[in-house]
C-alpha cells in the first residue's frame, strides 16, 4: 500500500512514531519484563535520583520508574483508547441524529447531552466508577460516558452545518435514502471533526484515569498507571522531581504524538489535502 | 482626464510574490500604469487575475496577506514630492492610509465594525488624523453622510451597522473613505455585493464625488459593464499581468489585444437582443459561432410545469420555547407555468423569493400553500419516499456556488453516478458507460471522472453538477444562478453549453437569476419578483420590450450598460430599500391580481408595496 502523503511530512511521520512506539510499549512492555519489576520496592534508595542501577531514578518506594513508566503504558494507554473509542461509538451516533434530523428528535437528545455535560466531566466518572466498583473495566465505561457528551455535542454542531451544504441537498434530490446521505454524504465530512476531537480526548481520558486512581477509584496501587504515577509524586516534588516529570514527559510526548498523528490522519482522509494529480 | 500634468500614482514594473510551500508564487508581474489627478482608472480581469493584489500594494496592505513586493516602484506624489509607496516605512504609510488613499472594499457587511456604532467608526479616523474633538468629528461626520447622500443622517449616527441595508453600509464606508478628502480612492469590487438597482445608486455618487472633490479612483472589477459606465482609463489584467490599456472608448470599441476582445464578446449587454424572438448563444472569440440554440416559444396548450398560488412561508421562531412569533412571506401567491423545451427566467433582486420558489417547487423547502403539478403529477400530494422516487425523477437542481455543491470527499465518477444508481436508469457496467457519456455531453474529459471536485476550475464542476442533474434525463432543470459564481467567459461557455443541451434534449429550466443581461439572452419568458410575489410576467420581448411594472421597469433602468457611450448612470435619489418580508402570523396578504396586457403579458395590479412612484 502506497504511503499517504500526510504521513511522508516531518509532522506525519513524527506522530506515527511516536504513536507506533507507545503502542509497541504498551503491547510488549508487559510481555518482555517481569510484572514484578514494577512493584519491586528498594528500601534503600527511596527518592533516588536518575542513575546506572536505576535510570530514571525511583519513587518514594524505592520502585524503579523507567519499568514503571513501561509497565505502566499498557494501563493508560489502553484504558484512554477503549474509553474514548467508547465515547465514539456512542456520541458518533447521537450526534450525527440529532444534527441531521433536527426538531424534536434534536431537542431531547441535546438536553440529554446538556443534563450530562452540566456535571464535570470527573465528577461524572467519578460518580459512575464509585456505583459500578472500582476496577479496569468499569473505569473505561466511566471515562467513556463522562466524555461521551462532549463529542456528541461537538459532531452535531458539524452534522447540522454539513447536513445544510448544497452537496448534501444535491445528493438528497439525486434519489439517495437518509442511511445512504448519512453515511456516504455527511459523515465522511465530519471526520475532520471528529478526529481532531478524539485525539484531545485521549490526552485527557490518560489525565482522567490520572484522577480516578488518585481518589483510589482507578488503577489500583501497587499496580502502575502514568497517572497514579503523576499523582504519588506531588508530595515529593520538590526533593525529587524526576518522579513527576518521568511520567508527565511520557504523558506530554504521547499527547503530542496523538495530535500529530492525528493532523495526518485527517489529512490523509481529505482529498484536498492528498497532493495528487 | 487631463493627463498632462504630472500623475499622482504611476506604478513602474510592480512584481508581487506570495510565499507558497514549493518556493515563491508570483501574483503580478511587470505591471506600470499611471493614475492621473481626478482620473478615473479601471483594472478589470477575471479572478486570480491581479487586480486585487495591484490595488492592496498600493497600500500596501499585501503584505497583511502574505504577499511581498519584490520588484517595482509605486510613485506616489505627497506634497510635491515622489515617493516611493513600496519603500515607505509604516509609520508613513500608516498616515498615507486614510488620509491620502482611502480604500472601500466588496463587502460592506464585514467591513464595518459590527459593534460599534457609525457615528464611533466615522469619528476616530477623523480624531486621529485631524485631531478633532469629539463634537468636531461629529459635524464633521453629519456632513459626510449627507455628502454621500443618507437619508436621516442625524439617526444613522446613533445605528449599528447590522441595522443599516447592503447599500446604506456601503454609503457610510464611502463616507469614511471620503473622511480626510483623500487624493486617490481605491475602490475594489464595491458594488459586487450590491443590488443592481443600489449598484447604481453606488455607482453614481462614487462618480459625483469624483467629480465634486477632483479625487483620482482606481477601480476594481470584474464587470465590464460597470468599466463602461465609469471608466476614464481602463487596464485590462490577465494571470498576474497587464494584458492591454487604454483610454475607455478606444479599449470598447478597438481592443488591440486578444484577450480583451474575448472578455468584451463574452459580455452580455443589456438590449442587443431587441427583436429576437429565441434565446441566442453567447459569443465567443476563437470558438465555432455555430452553436445550437433553442427554438423560439410558441403558444403551449400542454405546459410541463404548472405553478398555482404557490406560497412559502418560514416561521421566524422567538421567545423561551422558540414557538413560532411571525412568518417570513418568501414566496407570496405565484402562478406561472414552463412550457416542454423552454426557459422560465426568474429575476429579481435579493431577498424577492426567486430562491425559495425553485426550492418550493422541488419541496426542499415546503410549500405552504399553492398547486404545482409537473406533467399532471401533484408534486404536493406526494409522500416523501415518492417525492424521492417520482418526482426528482422529472425535476434536478443545479446550485449556485460550485464549490458547495460538490461532496469534496467524493470522486466526481461516484457523484454523477449516484443518481444514476439510485433512480436504476442503468445498471453494471452501464452506469459507467453513462456516467462517461454525459462527461463527454458537458464537454469535460474523461480522465476528470476519477478526480475530486478541488481539483477543478469553479467552471469545470459546474460543469459536473450539471452532468448529474442530466443523470436521470429529466424534464426540467432548476437552476439557482447557476452561473453567477463563474467569471464572465466560463459563464458564456456554461450558457451555451445549457441551451445547446436544451436545444437537444428538450429539456426546460426554470432560469433564476439576477442579471438581466445573462436572462435576456436564454429566456423564452420572464417572470419579475418582488417581496415573493410576481410582479409581472411574459415573453421575453414582452418583458424587456414593453415593460408595463414601475418595478420591472426601475429594475431594468438600473442594470448598466457595456457601452461607455451610452452612459446611463445617474443618480436618482429614489432611496427604496425592499421592505421587510416578515409579518405577524394573522396577516392574511391581499392575493395577486393580474392584468393582462397580451396574450401571455401578466402584470400585478397595485405596486406590491413599492412605495408611490
Amino acid at each position: 500500500m502506497k504511503v499517504p502523503a500526510a504521513f511522508r511530512s516531518a509532522k506525519g511521520i513524527v506522530g506515527a512514531l511516536v504513536v507506533l512506539t507507545v503502542l509497541a510499549v504498551a503491547i510488549l512492555a508487559p510481555l518482555l519484563i517481569p510484572a514484578d519489576w514494577a512493584t519491586r520496592m528498594d528500601m534503600r534508595a527511596r527518592l533516588a535520583p536518575p542513575s546506572w542501577a536505576h535510570p530514571l531514578g525511583t519513587d518514594q518506594l524505592g520502585r524503579d520508574l523507567l519499568f514503571r513508566v513501561l509497565l505502566g503504558a499498557q494501563t493508560s494507554i489502553f484504558i484512554a483508547v477503549a474509553a474514548v473509542m467508547m465515547s465514539i461509538v456512542i456520541g458518533l451516533p447521537l450526534g450525527l441524529i440529532s444534527g441531521y434530523v433536527g426538531r424534536t428528535t434534536d431537542n431531547v437528545l441535546m438536553r440529554l447531552v446538556d443534563t450530562l455535560l452540566s456535571f464535570p466531566a470527573l465528577l461524572l466518572a467519578l460518580t459512575i466508577s464509585a456505583v459500578l466498583g472500582p476496577n479496569l473495566q468499569n473505569t473505561i465505561i466511566a471515562i467513556g460516558i463522562a466524555f461521551t457528551p462532549f463529542l456528541a455535542r461537538i459532531i452535531r454542531g458539524e452534522a447540522l452545518r454539513v447536513a445544510q451544504m448544497p452537496y448534501v441537498e444535491a445528493a438528497r434530490t439525486a434519489g439517495n435514502s437518509d442511511w445512504r446521505l448519512i453515511t456516504l454524504h455527511v459523515l465522511p465530512n465530519i471526520m475532520p471533526a471528529v478526529i481532531v476531537q478524539a485525539t484531545i480526548s485521549l490526552a485527557f481520558a490518560i489525565l482522567a484515569e490520572a484522577g480516578l486512581s488518585f481518589l483510589g477509584l482507578g488503577t489500583q496501587p501497587p499496580d502502575a498507571s502514568w497517572g497514579l504515577m503523576i499523582q504519588a509524586s506531588r508530595d515529593y516534588l520538590d526533593r525529587a522531581p524526576w518522579t513527576a516529570l518521568v511520567p508527565g514527559a511520557a504523558v506530554a510526548m504521547t499527547v503530542l504524538g496523538l495530535n500529530m498523528f492525528g493532523d495526518a490522519l485527517r489529512d490523509a482522509l481529505d482529498p484536498r489535502a492528498r497532493g495528487e494529480a | 482626464m487631463a493627463t498632462d500634468q504630472t500623475p499622482l500614482v504611476s506604478i513602474d514594473k510592480l512584481r508581487v510574490e506570495f510565499r507558497g510551500e514549493d518556493g515563491p508564487i508570483v501574483g503580478v508581474e511587470d505591471v506600470s500604469f499611471t493614475i492621473a489627478p481626478g482620473e478615473t482608472v479601471c483594472v478589470v480581469g477575471e479572478s486570480g487575475s491581479g487586480k486585487s493584489v495591484t490595488s492592496l500594494s498600493l497600500m500596501r496592505l499585501v503584505e497583511f496577506g502574505g504577499g511581498k513586493i519584490t520588484g517595482g516602484r509605486l510613485s506616489f506624489s505627497l506634497n510635491g514630492k515622489q515617493i516611493d509607496l513600496a519603500q515607505t516605512g509604516s509609520e508613513t504609510m500608516q498616515a498615507i492610509r486614510g488620509d491620502e488613499i482611502g480604500m472601500i472594499f466588496q463587502e460592506p457587511m464585514t467591513s464595518l465594525n459590527p459593534v460599534f456604532t457609525v457615528e464611533r467608526q466615522m469619528t476616530d479616523g477623523l480624531r486621529v488624523h485631524r485631531g478633532m474633538s469629539r463634537s468636531q468629528a461629529r459635524e464633521r461626520a453629519l456632513e459626510l453622510l449627507r455628502q454621500v447622500r443618507i437619508p436621516e443622517p442625524e439617526r444613522r449616527l446613533g445605528q449599528y451597522p447590522h441595522e443599516l441595508s447592503g447599500g446604506m453600509r456601503q454609503r457610510v464606508m464611502i463616507a469614511m473613505a471620503m473622511a480626510c478628502e483623500p487624493r486617490l480612492l481605491i475602490a475594489d469590487e464595491p458594488t459586487t455585493a450590491l443590488d443592481v438597482t443600489i449598484q447604481a445608486e453606488i455607482l453614481a455618487l462614487i462618480d459625483r464625488l469624483k467629480r465634486d472633490t477632483g479625487m483620482a479612483v482606481l477601480f476594481i472589477t470584474h464587470d465590464m459593464a460597470v468599466v463602461a459606465q465609469m471608466a476614464d482609463r481602463v487596464v485590462v489584467m490577465y494571470r498576474g499581468r497587464l494584458v492591454e490599456e487604454g483610454p475607455v472608448e478606444r479599449i470598447f470599441a478597438a481592443p488591440q489585444e486578444a484577450y480583451t476582445r474575448k472578455l468584451l464578446a463574452a459580455v452580455p449587454r443589456l438590449g442587443e437582443m431587441r427583436g429576437k424572438p429565441a434565446p441566442e448563444p453567447m459569443r465567443l472569440v476563437g470558438e465555432e459561432p455555430a452553436r445550437a440554440a433553442p427554438p423560439p416559444a410558441d403558444a403551449v396548450p400542454d405546459p410541463l410545469l404548472q405553478v398555482s398560488n404557490l406560497t412559502t412561508r418560514y416561521p421566524v421562531k422567538g421567545g423561551l420555547f422558540r414557538r413560532t412569533v411571525a412568518n417570513v412571506h418568501a414566496v407570496e401567491d405565484v402562478s406561472f407555468e414552463i412550457g416542454r423545451g423552454q426557459t422560465l427566467a426568474l429575476v429579481g433582486e435579493s431577498g424577492c423569493g426567486k430562491s425559495s420558489c425553485g426550492r418550493s417547487i422541488l419541496r426542499l423547502s415546503e410549500p405552504t400553500s399553492g398547486e404545482i403539478l409537473l406533467d399532471r403529477t401533484d408534486i404536493r400530494a406526494l409522500s416523501a419516499r415518492d417525492l424521492r422516487r417520482r418526482a426528482w425523477r422529472d425535476m434536478q437542481m443545479v446550485f449556485q456556488d460550485p464549490f458547495a455543491s460538490l461532496n469534496p470527499y467524493m470522486r466526481l465518477r461516484d457523484q454523477v453516478a449516484e443518481p444514476i444508481r439510485n433512480y436504476r436508469i442503468e445498471t453494471g457496467g452501464g452506469v459507467e458507460d453513462r456516467v462517461a457519456d454525459l462527461f463527454d455531453r458537458v464537454e469535460l474529459p474523461r480522465a476528470f471522472m476519477s478526480r475530486f471536485p478541488h481539483e477543478l476550475s469553479g467552471g469545470q464542476r459546474q460543469r459536473v453538477a450539471i452532468a448529474r442533474a442530466l443523470a436521470v434525463n429529466p424534464k426540467l432543470i432548476i437552476a439557482d444562478e447557476a452561473v453567477s459564481a463563474l467569471d464572465v467567459s466560463v459563464q458564456a461557455q456554461v450558457l451555451n453549453l445549457m441551451m445547446e443541451l436544451q436545444a437537444e434534449l428538450g429539456v426546460s429550466y426554470l432560469f433564476i437569476s439576477h442579471d438581466m443581461a445573462v436572462v435576456e439572452r436564454v429566456a423564452h419568458r420572464v417572470g419579475v419578483m418582488y417581496l415573493g410575489r410576481l410582479v409581472e410576467i411574459g415573453t421575453r420581448q414582452q418583458v424587456f420590450e414593453n415593460p408595463q411594472h414601475s418595478y420591472t421597469k426601475s429594475l431594468l433602468s438600473a442594470v448598466p450598460v457595456a457601452d461607455p457611450t451610452q452612459r446611463t448612470i445617474r443618480e436618482d435619489l429614489k432611496f427604496r430599500p425592499i421592505p421587510s418580508p416578515v409579518f405577524p402570523l394573522d396577516h392574511t396578504p391581499a392575493p395577486s391580481v393580474y392584468d393582462a396586457i397580451a396574450p401571455g403579458h401578466r402584470v400585478l395590479r397595485g405596486d406590491a408595496g413599492l412605495g408611490a412612484d
